[in-house]
């Protein structure tokens, strides 16, 4: 489904944000990105959808190549959801009207055919009372929750969330992974770069270790936590568990 | 000096100064702001599209006007029009441009300049994550600034748009350099005709200020609820 290979990212001359990457995501798959901060794993997602231009190597979904200048990328992100750490909603619409939006204008639904759809993911994830609020209404968690709503309107082929509970209080971290591993058990397609070993651990298939912009190990969710090959993931991956 | 001041004058005076003078003001003010606005907004984006090109050619543009004082670019424009409308058209003689259009295109170059600054400000005050969650949507680059940034840079910036409005209709006045009955040059008129300038001047500058306190009065309150929404 997306096909990472060879890619590279320099900002400016000097600093090379990503080395190398090469990966894929197959349908249905689950694969969570790890990694400290700095390491490059919120750029490699940015890149799957060319919200994130790079210089060197391929990647393509479903076939599309996003790199290729040919490629008409509003009707290829238009197909790829993605929930950003900030929630990203936008403040000027009410929370029917975020999910609307794109709907109407990229997908050319009707107005009525878009409020039907849009309420019934507000259903889902447990917010239809809040359709007419402006999002600064709502709490984060209940923005980011929106937020995946806004994406799953779209009917996506495949999910990137870029570290969606990083934002969050903690008393909120749940009530979002809950509607993520939903999603997972439902069998969509997911690129989720997080911190949440615990929502790694229950429901990816794979999980990518990244430090320094490199991809330093890519390994089925027992390989990764029972026995990480190398140093760097075994020592984020004592710091992040010892508490 | 007031020991005759004669107010029926004033009240003589009033509906020509209203009906035409103030009718004019209004509609110059307005519709310059709506066209500045416009082609404002169009300056601002060029200059934040990132083609090199087309950024120069919109700040070469705002330097410009703003190095300018209006009363020159009114003046010049009024004159020169027709001579390049001549040129542009291949036509025998000048055109002719009315005084009103002439009026009103200066004040729309001019303002857009102005205008251009404010909502650039508000265009760059929008965080980058907002278009880019629009585009990760599939809205398209005209799609995300017209339903995501400019709406928002839009309201962001409504109160310094506001009161860039009230400078304008101040700076309307100037049009009396074409001899054009707006507002102060209908108080003019009447001030020249009758011997009258202390009360017509004194009345002009009343009306003027009462007109743009109220404004900004207006434009405090709209400012402190816009506050609240954030």
């Amino acid at each position: 489904m997306i096909e990472i290979s060879h890619v590279s990212k320099w900002y400016g001359a000097s600093f090379q944000a990503l080395k190398d990457c090469t990966t894929s995501v197959a349908k249905a798959e689950v694969v969570v990105v790890c990694g400290p901060s700095g390491s490059g794993k919120s750029t490699l997602i940015k890149c799957v959808n060319a919200l994130e231009p790079f210089q060197k190597g391929d990647i393509s979904i479903d076939g599309i190549k996003v790199n290729d200048p040919k490629t008409n990328l509003p009707a290829l992100r238009a197909r790829v959801g993605m929930v950003f750490q900030h929630f990203e909603l936008f403040p000027h619409l009410r929370i029917i009207d975020n999910l609307c939006l794109a709907q109407e204008k990229v997908l050319g639904r009707s107005h009525d055919e878009a409020m039907a759809k849009a309420s019934k993911l507000l259903d889902r994830v447990g917010l239809q009372e809040h359709a007419q609020k402006f999002p600064a209404q709502l709490s984060g968690g209940q923005q980011q929750r929106v937020a995946i709503a806004r994406a799953l309107a779209m009917d996506p082929i495949a999910m990137l969330f870029d570290e969606p509970t990083s934002a969050l209080d903690p008393e909120m971290i749940s009530e979002v992974l809950d509607v993520m591993v939903d999603l997972a058990r439902e069998g969509m397609t997911m690129m989720v770069v997080t911190h949440e070993m615990g929502f790694a651990s229950k429901v990816a298939n794979r999980v990518i270790f990244m430090d320094r912009g490199e991809i330093v190990e890519d390994a089925q969710k027992t390989d990764f936590f029972g026995k990480p090959r190398s140093d760097r993931a075994q020592k984020f991956l004592s710091k992040i568990l010892s508490h | 000096m007031f020991s005759n001041f004669d107010f029926d004058v004033i009240r003589r005076a009033l509906p020509y100064m209203f009906y035409e003078g103030m009718t004019f003001t209004i509609t110059l003010t307005a519709l310059s702001a709506l066209g500045g606005l416009i082609f404002g907004t169009m300056i601002a984006l060029m200059r934040l599209s990132g083609y090199r090109l087309l950024a120069r050619v919109a700040g070469v543009y705002v330097d410009f006007m703003r190095s300018l004082p209006l009363v020159l670019v009114i003046f010049w424009f009024y004159f020169l029009v027709p001579y390049i409308g001549q040129w542009l058209t291949g036509a025998s003689r000048p055109i002719h441009v009315g005084a009103f259009a002439s009026s009103l295109i200066t004040f729309i170059m001019f303002e857009a300049a102005y205008f251009s600054e404010i909502m650039r400000a508000g265009i760059q005050s929008i965080s980058k994550g907002q278009p880019a969650a629009a585009q990760a949507l599939g809205l398209n680059y005209r799609q995300t600034m017209r339903y995501v940034v400019l709406p928002q840079a839009f309201r962001n910036m409504l109160p310094v748009l506001l009161t860039q409005t009230i400078v304008l209709f101040q700076d309307t006045s100037l049009v009396y350099v074409l001899s054009i009955t707006d507002f102060l040059g209908a108080a003019s008129k009447v001030a020249q005709r009758d011997g009258r300038l202390v009360e017509m001047y004194i009345f002009a500058a009343l009306v003027y200020f009462v007109i743009c306190c109220v404004a900004s009065f207006g434009v405090r309150q709209l400012q402190s609820r816009i506050a609240v929404m954030r």
